[in-house]
């Protein structure tokens, strides 16, 4: 069984998420960013399941090995969804929505035959390496398309305070966790890491809470005074 | 290739969590401060980073709001990492040391605002007290 600090990143985690859904139905953003609010409440069923099976067949069986596995790639295409959904906001004056959806489903289906590609080679052909492979490969591909995201924000000067937050948010959370992921690759020893990896998942649904409870739904910014490099 | 991807991501890292946290001070720099909380502050004009530390001592005197507590957190990593630049790049390269010291004034006027907004919420709760 995890540790007490475990439980109690897991359970700070599973509130924030209900703290995103409760702030988003409560400011009446939850139609507007409907796909987000469906990965909090996809991620808290999520949660709660996980912590049915682990309760029942413990940290170290094969079940929990699964749930946890399977669960997590079903999540991580949800947040890919997401972050879509972002670019289909970002991008919604220039009328270019079909050409959004059609590239995001392609480069889903590209980074699953990659995924697959690599597991084929191994040799181990098992499904779940495949599933591993493909939540791993969608991370990065999320990091990617995070950044190409806030350089169109920048170029388009994206207004919207509220959307603003909610993608460098997603920029923050998917290059933290690429960051842990490639530490733990270094250094896989390295025990901090166990903890590191949700402590920054409970950072996105922290931001996204805010975003949704401070801003208001038509408050604007500059976005070129949030360039690193001065525009 | 790990190594690779991990500068990649910490360098990615860096330049999302500074546009955050501009984004946060941005969304409060447009707020102005009360007179009160310009003279307990000593922020006469322009706020400046040195005034940082004072703001946020006062801060803590104050009944703290749950929803601020990450917020506070991250500006106190990006002033922390504003003054690491300073001592060290902005001595390579002089011209961040007028940046950095922009930052971190902006930084202070959010602690500002803050501490503004934790008075008036004190002031509610007391009156909230009075009246029951």
């Amino acid at each position: 069984m995890p540790g007490s600090l475990g439980y109690a990143i897991w359970l700070l985690a599973t509130l924030l998420e209900v703290a995103v859904v409760v702030c988003a139905v409560r400011r009446h953003c939850f139609g507007r960013y409907l796909c987000l609010n469906l990965y909090m409440v996809s991620s808290l069923l999520v949660s709660i399941a996980r912590y049915e099976v682990l309760s029942h067949f413990g940290l170290r069986s094969s079940q929990y090995l699964y749930c946890y596995y399977y669960s997590d790639a079903v999540l991580t295409i949800f947040l890919y969804l997401t972050l879509i959904t972002l670019y289909l906001h970002v991008f919604d004056e220039m009328k270019a929505g079909k050409y959004v959806r059609l590239a995001a489903v392609m480069l889903l289906a590209g980074t699953a035959l990659f995924s697959y590609a690599v597991v084929q080679q191994s040799s181990q052909r098992m499904f779940t390496s495949f599933v591993y492979e493909l939540s791993q490969n969608l991370y990065f591909v999320g990091l990617v398309l995070t950044y190409v995201l806030w350089g169109a924000i920048l170029k388009l000067r994206e207004t919207r305070t509220q959307l603003i937050q909610i993608v460098l948010s997603l920029g923050v959370y998917f290059s933290a966790f690429a960051a842990t992921f490639a530490l733990g690759n270094m250094f896989p020893n390295l025990q901090s890491v166990t903890y590191i990896a949700p402590l920054f998942g409970c950072l996105l649904p922290m931001a996204w809470a805010y975003a949704f409870w401070r801003l208001a739904p038509d408050a604007r910014m500059a976005p070129a005074r949030l360039a690193v490099v001065p525009r | 290739m790990a190594t690779l991807i991990f500068i990649l991501s910490a360098a990615a890292l860096l330049q999302f969590f500074i546009s955050y946290c501009r984004s946060l001070i941005a969304a409060s720099i447009k707020q102005p401060l009360s007179a009160e909380v310009r003279d307990v502050a000593g922020i006469p004009n322009t706020a400046s980073g040195e005034d940082f530390a004072r703001v946020i001592q006062l801060l803590d005197l104050c009944p703290e709001r749950p929803e601020e507590r990450a917020r506070i957190r991250a500006i106190n990593v990006y002033f922390r990492l504003l003054n690491f630049v300073r001592s060290t790049l902005a001595r390579i390269i002089p011209a961040l040391v007028a940046w950095t010291e922009m930052e971190r004034g902006q930084c202070t006027y959010f602690a500002a605002v803050t501490l503004d907004r934790r008075i008036a919420f004190s002031r509610d709760m007391l009156a909230q007290q009075i009246d029951v």
